[in-house]
């Protein structure tokens, strides 16, 4: 038993969606009104009550979404930003390096939760869950730099759910693409896609040359995770159809440097893929960049460096160590 | 996210079923269209799961399923943005700038290659000390966008495009090449635990050894780009402030 679980937070994040949507209800300018609202609150729902719910009434309300987000009927509001650049400056002037310390505090009690609160116990009654650690640190870390970060400046608490209405409507509905997208993932897993690929490719080329395997191997890594976006889930299906197979068993290379390297360059997949909203697709967004792709572009040459080091590095670690 | 399924995986030698790629193929054209990616996803998924011969309402069933399992995804930007917004409101973006302005070897790229240094590093010994939302949009990318205008007075638009693409650029690169090296989470403990179920006697530390090699390379690779875009930005701004009428030369 936990004392502290993640659903509290989801509660939390479905409360503030939830005030997202009443923002925007009640803004008569808003250029696309209902439908965004709708779609906050739908959001809302599926954070207050996705655990109450049956999956397929979720499934459908996820469907909703996505159909208003394809309609355009989605948007944000057209109002300009709460702030001016010369108010900005005489706050700055005002609070100084006090600004920083709110900002400090989520990555400060993120790193110091994720020590300490999974060892607090009361006889058999857990404060929190080992594997929920991380997550529950970074939230409560967000929590207490809002507290400070409202005491520090004097704001009126509308101030932060105004401000964080308009960062999460620059997202908008990109801000659902990640978990979409490991559904997604897990789908492909359940229908065995991946299996598919690798035994297309293990019969296509000439595994028995040593390097094919190792171009092989990291290459279907790269795809995967591409086509998935997400490593881990490329890892199991590219080492047990191709890795284990060809590059231990037939050729006798070393496991371990080979799933090292592997993995990496399965993170080269991620570096290039829309797949992987939540690295390339909603930071493009959460910067305000014109060009949803453009984090992928300034890091494609990276991910190939990397990929073709990678390939020469497990081509000679891997059968000599 | 992170599905195993171990004993699925050892299938290979079974005849493939193509058909089942087709989400796949709804990936690549829905995203070569640049159609809405939650309609391509979805579309995907239901191609997928009707071709494995799944019911249309389970496959919703799967999504909302799945959906919900997954909303850890999206509760660290939701609980961040109202404190960063907050935060910005009362000018820590400009705050970030005018610390960088302050030094005299700061540039764009340094900046970067620093944070991704120190990214690195510290992922790489367990702690996670970075984000986009917690810290790349409130300090990185200010910071960098900082040191480039206390270097050549305004910046054009698209300089300032560049500048932040590269700042996500250096979190996801740090990020994922320092993660591997530390043995307690993620990557490593899967691997490990791959291989234990194939019953392959792997241990961790090399594992988390290898990773190095490549953790210098990605470093090295990032250091290049960041000295292009710093030549970059001293190309662009240049163009942007030469006088016009002088004709381009």
């Amino acid at each position: 038993m936990n004392l502290i679980t993640l659903e509290a937070f989801y509660v939390i994040v479905g409360i503030v969606l939830l005030l997202v949507a009443g923002r925007i209800a009640a803004d008569a300018a808003h250029p696309k009104r209902w439908g965004s609202a709708l779609f906050w609150a739908l959001l809302a729902v599926t954070f207050l009550f996705g655990r109450a719910i049956p999956p397929v009434v979720t499934g459908y309300l996820v469907l909703a979404m996505v159909v208003l987000a394809a309609a355009k009927q989605v948007g944000r509001s057209s109002g300009a930003p709460g702030s001016s650049p010369a108010e900005r400056t005489a706050h700055e002037e005002r609070l100084r390096h006090r600004l920083l310390w709110p900002a400090l505090l989520i990555p400060a009690t993120a790193v110091a939760g994720t020590l300490l609160l999974a060892r607090v116990h009361f006889g058999s009654v857990r404060l929190i869950e080992a594997s929920q650690a991380a997550l529950i640190s970074l939230s409560l870390g967000a929590l207490f730099a809002l507290g400070l970060g409202l005491w520090l400046t004097k704001a009126p608490v509308g101030t932060p759910l105004a401000e964080g209405s308009r960062l999460l409507q620059t997202i908008g509905w990109a801000l659902i693409l990640p978990q979409l997208l490991a559904a997604l993932g897990g789908i492909f897993a359940q229908a065995g896609v991946g299996e598919v690929i690798a035994g297309l490719l293990a019969a296509a080329l000439p595994m028995h040359a040593a390097f094919v395997a190792v171009l092989a191997y990291c290459g279907t890594m790269a795809l995967f995770t591409m086509i998935m976006g997400n490593a881990f889930a490329a890892f199991a299906v590219a080492t047990g159809g191709i890795g284990l197979p060809f590059i231990v068993q037939r050729h006798g290379g070393n496991p371990a440097i080979m799933a090292a390297i592997g993995m990496l360059s399965g993170y080269c997949g991620t570096l290039l893929t829309p797949m992987a909203a939540n690295f390339n697709i909603v930071p493009a967004l959460l910067l305000e960049l014109k060009d949803r792709y453009a984090v992928i572009k300034a890091q494609a040459p990276v991910a190939v460096v990397i990929f073709i080091a990678n390939l020469l590095l497990m081509y000679f670690c891997v059968y000599r160590f | 996210m992170q599905r195993l399924d171990v004993p699925h995986v050892f299938r290979c030698h079974i005849p493939p079923k193509m058909i089942k790629l087709i989400g796949v193929l709804v990936i690549a054209v829905g995203f070569g269209l640049r159609l809405n990616p939650l309609l391509v996803v979805v579309a995907a998924g239901i191609a997928t799961g009707l071709s494995a011969g799944l019911p249309f309402h389970e496959i919703i069933a799967q999504f909302g399923r799945l959906f919900v399992e997954n909303r850890y995804m999206t509760l660290p930007v939701v609980l961040i943005v109202p404190v960063i917004g907050l935060l910005e409101r009362h000018g820590l973006q400009e705050h970030a700038e005018r610390f960088i302005r302050n030094s005299r070897l700061a540039t764009a790229g340094r900046v970067l290659l620093l944070y991704m240094a120190v990214r690195q590093i510290f992922i790489a010994l367990g702690v996670k000390i970075g984000g986009h939302a917690e810290v790349v949009r409130p300090l990185i990318a200010p910071m960098a966008e900082g040191a480039a205008r206390a270097r050549y007075g305004a910046l054009p638009d698209q300089t300032v495009q560049t500048i932040r693409a590269h700042a996500a650029a250096a979190e996801n690169a740090g990020n994922f090449f320092g993660e591997d090296i530390f043995i307690a989470v993620g990557a490593v403990l899967l691997m490990k635990g791959f291989f234990d179920a194939a019953g392959v006697n792997v241990g961790v530390w090399p594992m988390a050894l290898w990773g190095i090699p490549t953790a210098l390379v990605a470093f090295a690779a990032m250091g290049w780009r960041c000295h292009r875009l710093d030549r970059r930005v001293a190309r662009e701004t240049a163009a942007a402030n030469r006088p016009r009428g002088k004709g381009a030369s």
